[in-house]
């Protein structure tokens, strides 16, 4: 049924419809509504489930680590420097093939102290291990969390997933979307089950010490997972599709990329814009296309060979950086066409909407103006030179 | 599309009257994409909050620069900083204030004023002119009309909440009403 919620209100009651046994957060800055209303959703009995306040991200992804350790499916979700606090644990779920469900709201970190969007938390710890889908929409963001707990919990993969989406822009944005049934749910995400939890009755050790002869392997096998689930995605979004009805490639989306000389490369909400300033372009005859990243994590490395491969010009749009070096997405990009004969004359690197300076129209024309036969290294679009001039003794 | 920009200070209500014009515009049938853009949680700090309309899911996720429709809840904005920034040739504002104000307007361009917070307190008991200003937004643009509105408060709220409101909106939408003849 189609509804018009708030973003994290939708999350919730997605959540809602996938029977989470365990919900664990830490209710203060950075959290969003995500959890305030799970947490009332509890409180109303519409949810059997263990709502765990905790008091801190430290505590709150060790509780969940702790639930489906224990065989349970588990949820919890947070933002920026609540992630961090995260992180010891975030590489802990991973390593112990955890199947957590997490919703990152994406925001930037400190310092300087900013609340608002972008994507430097979440790429932060893109080497954790865990899947990371990044969402357009309100649409998206319900039925990628659908889709996480379902490939998470396949015992092919048996790894944590992250949803990506933006703060503000999708958490605190208000839009129109379909939203499951428990029906629907029921049909496409069956309860939970695992051969290996902790048991008293049939006592295991989880995560325990791996010395040089054991640790590597542990790692490998992380990493020839992230291939199955690459493999397994499109198997997923089919199913999804015959449930729900809405079609994903679930990987990546390609808007006109078909027959265009110029082609963005961009994950999350500002996908909507870049498509809006497409449309307007393509009525001027210009050929200028997107291609969105869906999966981050898998890195979908032969679907972006194959649609960027001969496009004569690709900028790649970073939400976040890796200081001192190339922004993530572009080196990750510029890695895929190393040592291919087919592959853009140019790919260019642009900087855009760090701590939620607005992304407007005019933001993507400049990406799409300066996206000529020279190379940009690593521009900041929308930079503002007259505060760079301010000096201090 | 339509655009509507909201300009408030946090406290007032306005991420509910987005949310509630954006309501009504779903109700109709139509897509709808409103949020809110505000500096530190803090009452009384300037905000805006945004409504973008069309017949097509909304793609673009920036704030509002070139608006249709403008609504300012606190008129005390005004001082200093320019609520009209960007307003569409043809395009109509909607104010919250008492006294009426002195505007430097483009030919096409259409202002209307009531006294939001006055009609709030009378018909719901507190100063939230928000209501009655969606009803003075029907008014002035025809973008949705008084029964829309009233469909969405009826969903939105219960009892004397909704009573009150309700009148508001009407007050609010007659006004206007009155004030175009006028």
């Amino acid at each position: 049924m189609k509804e018009f919620l708030e973003g994290s209100i939708a999350v919730a009651r997605v959540v809602k419809l996938c029977k989470p046994g365990v919900i664990s957060a830490y209710p203060i800055t950075p959290q969003t509504h995500i959890v305030e209303e799970l947490a009332q959703i509890v409180a109303n009995g519409e949810l059997n489930s263990q709502f765990i306040n905790v008091e801190s991200e430290h505590s709150a992804a060790s509780v969940v680590l702790g639930g489906s350790a224990a065989g349970v499916r588990v949820y919890t979700a947070t933002s920026s420097q609540g992630l961090f606090y995260m992180s010891e644990v975030i590489f802990n779920i991973a390593g112990m093939r955890l199947p957590v469900v997490l919703t990152c709201a994406n925001r930037a970190v400190s310092a300087p102290i900013n609340i608002w969007n972008d994507h430097q938390d979440s790429i932060s710890l893109r080497d954790a291990g865990w899947i990371q889908f990044y969402v357009e929409n309100h649409q998206e963001l319900a039925d990628y969390h659908l889709m996480a707990y379902r490939l998470a919990e396949d015992k092919s993969v048996m790894l944590p997933a992250m949803v990506c989406m933006d703060g503000y822009t999708l958490t605190h944005a208000i839009d129109v979307l379909d939203m499951p049934t428990q029906e629907q749910v029921d049909k496409f995400l069956p309860s939970y089950k695992t051969s290996y939890k902790l048991d008293v009755d049939n006592p295991i050790t989880m995560g325990p010490l791996a010395d040089p002869d054991y640790y590597m392997e542990a790692r490998y096998a992380i990493q020839e997972t992230h291939k199955e689930v690459i493999k397994l995605i499109p198997k997923v979004t089919a199913e999804f599709s015959r449930v729900f009805g809405r079609s994903y490639n679930g990987l990546i989306e390609e808007y006109q990329v078909t027959d265009a000389d110029k082609v963005i490369v961009a994950m999350g909400s500002v996908c909507g814009t870049i498509k809006e300033v497409i449309n307007e372009l393509r009525k001027k005859g210009k050929k200028v296309g997107l291609l969105k990243i869906v999966s981050y994590r898998p890195f979908p490395v032969s679907e972006i060979y194959e649609s960027l491969k001969n496009v004569p010009k690709v900028g790649i749009i970073d939400r976040s950086l890796s200081l001192g070096s190339f922004a993530p997405l572009v080196s990750e990009i510029k890695a895929v066409f190393f040592g291919k004969n087919k592959k853009p004359a140019v790919i260019s690197s642009f900087i855009v909407g760090l701590g939620g300076r607005d992304i407007t129209k005019d933001s993507i024309r400049d990406v799409f103006g300066l996206m000529t036969s020279k190379e940009k290294a690593c521009e900041f679009i929308d930079l503002k030179p007259e505060l760079l001039k301010e000096e201090y003794e | 599309m339509k655009e509507i920009r909201i300009h408030a200070r946090a406290g007032q209500g306005a991420i509910t009257t987005a949310s509630l014009l954006g309501y009504v515009y779903f109700l109709k049938g139509v897509y709808a994409y409103a949020f809110p853009s505000f500096g530190a949680a803090r009452m009384g700090a300037p905000m805006n909050a945004f409504v973008r309309t069309d017949t097509l899911p909304v793609l673009l996720k920036s704030q509002i620069y070139e608006p249709d429709y403008i609504i300012i809840v606190d008129e005390t904005l005004m001082r200093g900083f320019n609520c009209l920034s960007g307003l569409k040739e043809d395009g109509i504002v909607i104010i919250n204030s008492k006294e009426g104000v002195d505007l430097a307007l483009k030919p096409k361009q259409k202002v209307y004023t009531l006294a939001a917070n006055d009609i709030a307190l009378k018909n719901i008991g507190r100063p939230l002119g928000n209501t009655a200003l969606l009803g003075a937004y029907a008014a002035a643009t025809g973008e949705i009309g008084l029964d829309n509105l009233t469909e969405a408060i009826k969903k939105k709220f219960s009892g004397k909440i909704q009573d009150g409101n309700i009148a508001a909106i009407k007050e609010g939408y007659e006004t206007v009403l009155k004030n175009k003849k006028g």
